[in-house]
């Protein structure tokens, strides 16, 4: 069945979360690839929401803010982000999704501003809950696109920590033990990182070339063994497509 | 405790908790009277210019829209703003020249709609200062410091990172870990706006749906403004008080304003108002458009009510209240190309 890479990209995403798990989520494609998960593969995983919302069931409509109703949709409770984020802390999280404006080798993130901090070319709205997601859970999963003004050496703004400067340096940052990027998903295929805290490519997809994937970062990537990511099956597919009718997240590339 | 390391952007909203506990026993009433206002009175009697304002809600849902195009109104100026998850309320705040300083969690955006022109080409220009960063997490936990009269709030977020070394936060050796934590400094904002579902005259406020963050906003605030859907009896809250989320305590205004969060959703109310977003995010492109907007749904019109006969009166409430249950068409006008 044919496929955008969108499509594909939220696919592979939702392939990642095992079945009875948390995952912190977002509005776009992190809630298409948390509830494409539960109606496929991982019917008993629990989404929440920053601001409050704990297990909700797939809405009417996708959700157009972290805090809007349709994620409260059917849960077991509309807390608060007070809630949430201690939840997290205490080690209940175990995914996170977060998007990105640029990241680095380490899986450190920006959202904050393209060019000089004083005056930047472009200001983004912020960590929001992008640092406590990826401060706090045991599993992050980066969901962006990727090309050579977005995988960069070096950050205009680190908002949210990876694995900083390379293994260990979250620990001794005092960021909780055990946590940080653990997948990093874009158009062309998924990243893990490696001992030393540098990401790798894992897998492409179908159609997708190392040398595209390279053209496509203005860091090196390290590539072993890379496998091929199975193309959505028609039941993938059909149920993407069911949850984003209108081509609300999926349409946009 | 050692100190490891200081974020340099500015301390908003700081104060001695001990003064502040001085501060409440000589400024805030303890007895239930009733404190049903105007949204003009409120407006006029507790935004200064240059106050630090902090909205509940969560940015574009259940923010009390009413209560910020009454600020607009009046034209106040050189507002501060708690950027903690800001979307169309501080937006429109921006656009409308009112601000000077943002303390940013999550501001110039509006979700899945994109960045938002108006506040981007404030803050790209230089005419709205950003004063500090930090995490969601880490604002909130700000309110909560100062919820519980506490100086400080301890937690394991923004270690590491540039969003520390430009907050407000210090980092310090743990004395029972041994190891490096995070402190958030208490934020006590000037004024709190709240728009809640129902309260009653003394302001003890019901809230359906997520909470947000607006528990601790509320103890935080200096003055709190409840704006609600409904006055209730007094009755109804007592007979059901673990519905109670923000008890009289802590109100000093109440203003009854229904759909007063229109554009934005309401839960379990009414859903987002797409078009007139669409309207606003497509006029604040320019300087002109801008003005445009402001003349026709902000000065142009004599109050909440006006407005909401501008934006397609009760047809279009019903619409938003259907859409809220799940009911109708759900269309995305901003969307490029849709």
């Amino acid at each position: 069945m044919r496929c955008s890479r969108t499509e594909m990209m939220v696919v592979a995403a939702s392939r990642l979360l095992e079945d009875g798990r948390t995952v912190l989520t977002g509005t776009g494609m992190p809630v298409l690839a948390s509830l494409l998960a539960r109606e496929t593969r991982a019917p008993r995983l629990s989404i929440i929401f920053e601001a409050g919302s704990i297990s909700p069931l797939r809405p009417p409509a996708l959700p157009l803010s972290v805090g809007d109703s349709m994620t409260a949709y059917r849960a077991v409770m509309a807390a608060s982000m007070d809630y949430v984020m201690c939840l997290a802390q205490a080690g209940y999280a175990d995914y996170a999704f977060l998007g990105a404006a640029q990241i680095d080798p380490y899986g450190n993130l920006n959202t904050t501003v393209i060019g000089p901090y004083e005056r930047p070319r472009v200001r983004l709205p912020g960590s929001g809950g992008a640092n406590d997601f990826g401060s706090l859970s045991w599993r992050t999963i980066v969901l962006m696109r990727q090309d050579r003004s977005r995988f960069v050496e070096r950050l205009d703004f680190l908002t949210t920590p990876g694995y900083l400067t390379g293994r260990g340096a979250r620990e001794r940052a005092g960021l909780p033990r055990g946590t940080g990027p653990w997948r990093v998903v874009t158009q062309l295929g998924i990243y893990g990182f490696g001992e030393d805290g540098r990401m790798e490519l894992l897998r492409v997809y179908p159609g997708v070339t190392l040398e595209e994937v390279r053209g496509s970062s203005s860091f090196e990537i390290r590539a072993g063994q890379v496998e091929e990511e199975p193309e959505p099956t028609a039941r993938e597919l059909r149920t993407l497509r069911r949850l984003d009718p209108h081509g609300m997240v999926t349409g946009r590339g | 405790m050692e100190v490891l390391e200081e974020g340099r952007g500015k301390l908003l909203g700081w104060c001695d908790p001990w003064e502040h506990r001085e501060w409440v026993r000589r400024n805030k009433t303890r007895e239930m009277v009733e404190k049903v206002t105007t949204l003009r009175e409120a407006v006029s009697r507790f935004v200064r210019d240059g106050c630090l304002m902090a909205f509940g809600g969560f940015g574009h849902v259940r923010v009390s829209m009413a209560f910020i195009y009454e600020v607009i109104r009046q034209g106040k100026r050189g507002l501060k703003v708690a950027g903690k998850t800001a979307v169309h309320d501080l937006d429109c705040l921006i656009a409308a020249g009112c601000v000077e300083e943002v303390e940013v969690a999550y501001s110039f955006g509006h979700e899945l709609r994109g960045l938002s022109p108006a506040s981007r080409r404030a803050v790209e220009g230089g005419r709205v200062k950003v004063v500090a960063e930090l995490s969601n997490a880490a604002y909130q936990w700000r309110f909560k410091a100062a919820a519980a009269g506490l100086p400080f709030m301890p937690a394991y977020v923004m270690l590491g990172t540039d969003t520390l070394r430009r907050s407000s936060a210090k980092v310090v050796r743990d004395p029972f870990t041994g190891r490096p934590i995070c402190l958030l400094p208490a934020c006590f904002p000037d004024v709190a706006v709240i728009h809640v579902h129902e309260c009653d005259v003394y302001g003890n406020c019901r809230i359906e749906g997520a909470l947000v963050e607006d528990s601790e906003l509320a103890r935080a605030a200096k003055r709190l403004v409840v704006t609600t859907e409904r006055i209730v009896p007094t009755e109804r809250i007592r007979r059901e008080p673990w519905r109670t989320v923000i008890p009289y305590l802590y109100v000093d205004a109440v203003v009854e304003v229904p759909y007063g969060s229109h554009p934005c959703n309401m839960p379990g109310r009414y859903y987002f108002d797409e078009e007139h977003l669409a309207e606003y995010l497509s006029l604040t492109r320019t300087e002109e458009g801008t003005r445009e907007y402001f003349e026709r749904y902000v000065y142009g019109v004599e109050d909440f009510e006006e407005y909401l006969r501008r934006v397609g009166g009760k047809r279009k409430l019903r619409r938003l209240q259907e859409l809220e249950r799940g009911r109708g068409t759900f269309s995305y006008p901003w969307r490029k190309g849709g």
